[in-house]
């Protein structure tokens, strides 16, 4: 009788890399209902718009490079980095934006460099930051939210303005379009006025940016679910969010008039979503245990550093990038000590 | 003192569904011994023993076939009475199909035993020198599956003092119950066994590691404990969690030393003991036979009757199988072995060793083919398995890349190939068979190496010869010319002068003639 073979272990757990990106899209959807509710119409197109041309792209890319390509695609990892990319792009920008920076998430950022597992930035990211650095301006348009505006532009408007790339007849963009809480905040603070001052204006909630404050408590929800779900560990979005409190909390002591409260760093902008589902990106993140609380705290550090010194108004971008760099480096200096292994030979 | 005992426990491992209940419904039953016995003669770790019989010899059941050929290595018996009627190559247990040199023995259904030595009823009092030549005579091994011979093993002589002796009861593999059986069953013979092992290493407590979801066994033990007036041997109950079986990590378990890196257990005081080779050594201490049977688990569902049976060394796979009920339809895989360490055969013929504590018979639903295997995610969930506290994704980057040396940076060898990472990887990666390829790789590269560095030297030494005697001859040349020089200056300016030069020179040349300083041949 002959039987079939194979190495051990004969068992397999019940994990794919399909079920922790669905489990990641899970835990990304209250955040993004709490946008959609805040920003409206836009970001959903966005999302639309994002989430085919990285199935095409990456399929695209596979047919050519002659790999499977709907065994790819299902693991969803497209999704999730074209998901994670249209949550950061402004709600009206233009489409082809949108395109280009997803395109060059998918095809550059992620495939060239061999695919799922080998990228060593984070697509997203890379995206987003091409896109940054290319059209600053429509890029930092964003709607105010709509607790402030009191009327979002309807779907068909939305609709106009991302694929026409011109506001409705009538309309200029400045009436439109507002500043982030993280861009008013830096004019303001360059204009050298006061904290408390800047406080009175409108824009400002109980901790953070109105209508941002709560898209973040949102998107700390789905991050605690990744964290109980054991998708992430809690090492990199705790030192990650531990460290820009810490950071930020020690200037706002020193001087409490031109450096804002700490827990504005954390509800203003994309510092929750940063950390818990941009920074924990397992591919390009540190994995060691001590790596990763090093890796999120020099990313929360940079954070502060670019948000306060910098030239750009949010910087979970350009900090998680940079600490991707460093990330293999880091890894090897905090190797664990492995089991009978004495504290004193630690290489 | 013992209740005081802390409770610790190690770094990752998985809980699994143990798939235990199958194969313990009914008691142990012994098979018949068939027509035909194949006696691999490498079934242990270190060299294969050495025939003692020829083709054609009679034999008796319990006579030595084949003798331990080295310090680490083990002796064989003939499981029954019958003729040799073969010593070569046979298919033998191993994952490539391989085939080693066995003895085949025809059994006469006489099932007739040999002379065997005394019981040595007064361990107690003998030297144990000699309590471990009945230990290595009877052929015993680590019958957990490790197959390491116990004679060697329990030679502490010139370690570092035991104080403690660990009996391995964990079972943590799923499916496999015939440790569990042969505790609920023999459970006065496993404490005979661990007087004599306790005894032979001067164990002064002793611990019994066995998990939580064998209650029936660990209640037997506390039985037979208690009509013992045994003090100092104690069942601790842990919790299920594989690999707690793994020796360090039962070590770690039950003492919370850790057994250092590339160590062995005595480095922290502990001897480490199957129970089922504790039973071994107390029959052949107690009742002085050797080991040509065990009990083994025939399991999944895969075959008809799961159960547990003592079988004789040396019984084909397929005959235990057939014996024990037969293959079900649902047969797909059949390991040896365990799910998680156990290897796949390619088909049933290959006899059952001293190591071979199971037969899995699986089915589809119970080994799922491999999923395919995708790239690496890096999501860490290997590491919090890793019960060596290693970063197998690390080691996999590199064994993948051919990259052995940093392979090794990231401990490839301390890896225990317990299969924890494999079953968590989301990516399918089959880790441990990288491991194990890049193990093969290292040593063979090794092996290459040693045999480079032999030709090395060997050149180098031929290299010196040559040189040598090139400059011998140089020397005794200078020697002959200075000879004729000397001549031809005899009639010089002060003939007195030139013969001291002249005798000088020939003293130089003389130690310069002499092989151990051929560098400074005339003094230059
Ligand atoms: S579990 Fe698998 S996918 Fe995850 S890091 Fe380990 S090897 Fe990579
Ligand atoms: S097989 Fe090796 S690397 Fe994998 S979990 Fe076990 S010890 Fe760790």
């Amino acid at each position: 009788m002959q039987f079939a073979t194979g190495s051990s272990p004969h068992l397999a757990g019940p994990q794919s890399v399909t079920r922790v990106m669905a489990l990641v899209l899970l835990a990304l959807v209250p955040g993004t209902l709490a946008m959609l509710w805040y920003f409206g119409w836009g970001l959903l197109i966005n999302l639309a718009i994002a989430v085919i041309t990285a199935v095409v792209a990456e399929a695209a890319i596979l047919l050519l490079r002659g790999r499977p390509v709907a065994a790819t695609l299902i693991d969803l990892s497209a999704v999730v980095t074209a998901w994670l990319l249209a949550l950061a792009l402004p709600p009206l920008l233009p489409w082809w934006q949108t395109v280009l920076g997803t395109t060059f998430a998918i095809v550059i950022a992620k495939q060239l460099f061999g695919g799922i597992g080998f990228n060593p930035f984070n697509p997203a990211m890379a995206g987003y930051v091409l896109l940054l650095v290319s059209f600053p301006v429509t890029m930092t348009r964003w709607l105010p939210p709509e607790v402030l505006s009191g009327n979002l532009p309807s779907l068909a408007d939305s609709l106009h303005m991302i694929f026409s790339g011109t506001p409705p007849a009538g309309q200029t963009w400045d009436v439109i379009s507002g500043a982030t809480p993280l861009d008013q905040m830096r004019t303001e603070l360059s204009q050298n006025r006061m904290i408390s001052e800047i406080h009175k204006s409108p824009l400002w909630g109980d901790f953070g940016g109105r209508g941002w404050e709560w898209v973040g408590n949102w998107f700390l929800l789905g991050g605690l679910f990744m964290i109980w779900r054991r998708v992430i560990s809690w090492r990199i979005p705790a030192s990650m969010l531990g460290a820009l409190l810490l950071v930020a909390g020690l200037f706002w002591a020193i001087d409490p008039e031109t450096h804002p409260f700490p827990a504005f760093h954390l509800f203003s902008g994309g510092a929750i979503l940063g950390a818990f589902f941009i920074a924990t990106d397992p591919v390009s993140a540190s994995t060691t245990p001590r790596g990763q609380l090093i890796y999120g705290a020099l990313i929360g550090v940079l954070v502060f550093i670019i948000r306060t010194w910098g030239g750009y108004p949010d910087a979970v971008a350009f900090s998680v990038l940079l600490l991707n760099m460093a990330a293999p480096t880091i890894d090897y200096y905090t190797q664990p000590r492995i089991f009978g292994q004495r504290k004193s030979n630690d290489a | 003192m013992a209740d005081a005992r802390k409770d610790w426990s190690f770094h990752g491992g998985v809980h699994l569904d143990d798939h235990k209940a199958e194969s313990t419904g009914q008691p142990v039953r012994r098979l018949p011994i068939p027509d035909r016995l194949t006696l691999p003669l490498h079934q242990h770790i270190g060299l294969s023993a050495e025939p003692v019989v020829r083709v054609g010899d009679l034999v008796k059941k319990g006579q030595l076939v084949a003798q331990a050929s080295d310090y680490v290595s083990a002796s064989i018996h003939a499981p029954t009475s019958g003729r040799v009627v073969g010593i070569g190559p046979q298919a033998v247990p191993h994952p490539s199909g391989l085939y080693d040199a066995c003895i085949v023995i025809e059994s006469d259904g006489k099932d007739a035993w040999t002379d065997l030595p005394e019981p040595m009823t007064d361990y107690a009092t003998l030297p144990t020198a000699d309590l471990r030549e009945r230990i290595r005579w009877a052929g015993i091994v680590g019958l957990g599956g490790a197959a390491f011979p116990t004679a060697v093993k329990v030679n502490t002589s010139g370690q570092r003092p035991i104080d403690t002796l660990v009996i391995n009861a964990a079972e943590c593999e799923p499916y496999i119950t015939c440790d569990d059986m042969l505790m609920r069953e023999q459970a006065a013979d496993v404490v005979e066994g661990i007087g004599i092992l306790r005894h032979l290493v001067g164990a002064r407590q002793c611990l019994i590691g066995i998990e939580d979801n064998k209650p029936e066994a660990a209640e037997a033990l506390r039985q037979a404990l208690s009509t013992k007036a045994d003090t100092g041997t104690e069942v601790v109950v842990i919790p299920t969690l594989y690999p707690s079986g793994g020796e360090k990590q039962l070590i770690r378990l039950l003492t919370g030393r850790e057994v250092p890196s590339h160590g062995l257990p005595a480095a922290v005081g502990v001897l480490c003991q199957n129970v089922a080779t504790a039973v071994a050594v107390a029959d052949a201490v107690l009742r002085g036979r050797p080991l040509i049977e065990r009990v083994i688990t025939v399991t999944g569902r895969g075959v008809r009757q799961p159960g547990n049976f003592r079988v004789a060394i040396g019984s084909a796979a397929d005959f235990v199988i057939a014996q024990s009920g037969g293959y079900s339809d649902a047969v797909r895989q059949l390991i040896l072995g365990g799910p998680m360490m156990g290897f796949a055969m390619q088909h049933d013929q290959v006899p059952v060793t001293k190591a071979t504590n199971c037969l899995l018979a699986a089915a589809q639903d119970e080994v799922p083919a491999h999923p395919a295997e995708r790239p690496c995610i890096r999501c860490g969930e290997c590491v919090k398995v890793c019960p060596a506290q290693l970063l197998p994704q690390q080691i996999f980057w590199h064994a993948r890349a051919h990259d052995f040396d940093k392979a090794q940076d990231y401990h490839l060898f301390d890896c225990i190939e317990c299969g924890c990472c494999a079953y968590v990887c989301p990516a399918h990666i089959p880790l441990v068979h990288y491991y194990r390829f890049a193990k093969t790789e290292i040593w063979a590269q090794e092996r290459e190496r040693e045999k480079s560095d032999l030709a090395r030297r060997r050149h180098e030494a031929r290299v010196a010869r040559i040189e040598r005697l090139e400059q011998e001859r140089k020397a005794r040349l200078r020697q002959k010319k200075e000879a004729l020089e000397q001549k031809s200056g005899e009639s010089a300016a002060d003939p007195k002068k030139a013969a001291i030069e002249a005798a000088m020179r020939r003293v130089a040349a003389k130690k310069a003639a002499q092989p151990p300083e051929p560098e400074t041949p005339g003094g230059e």
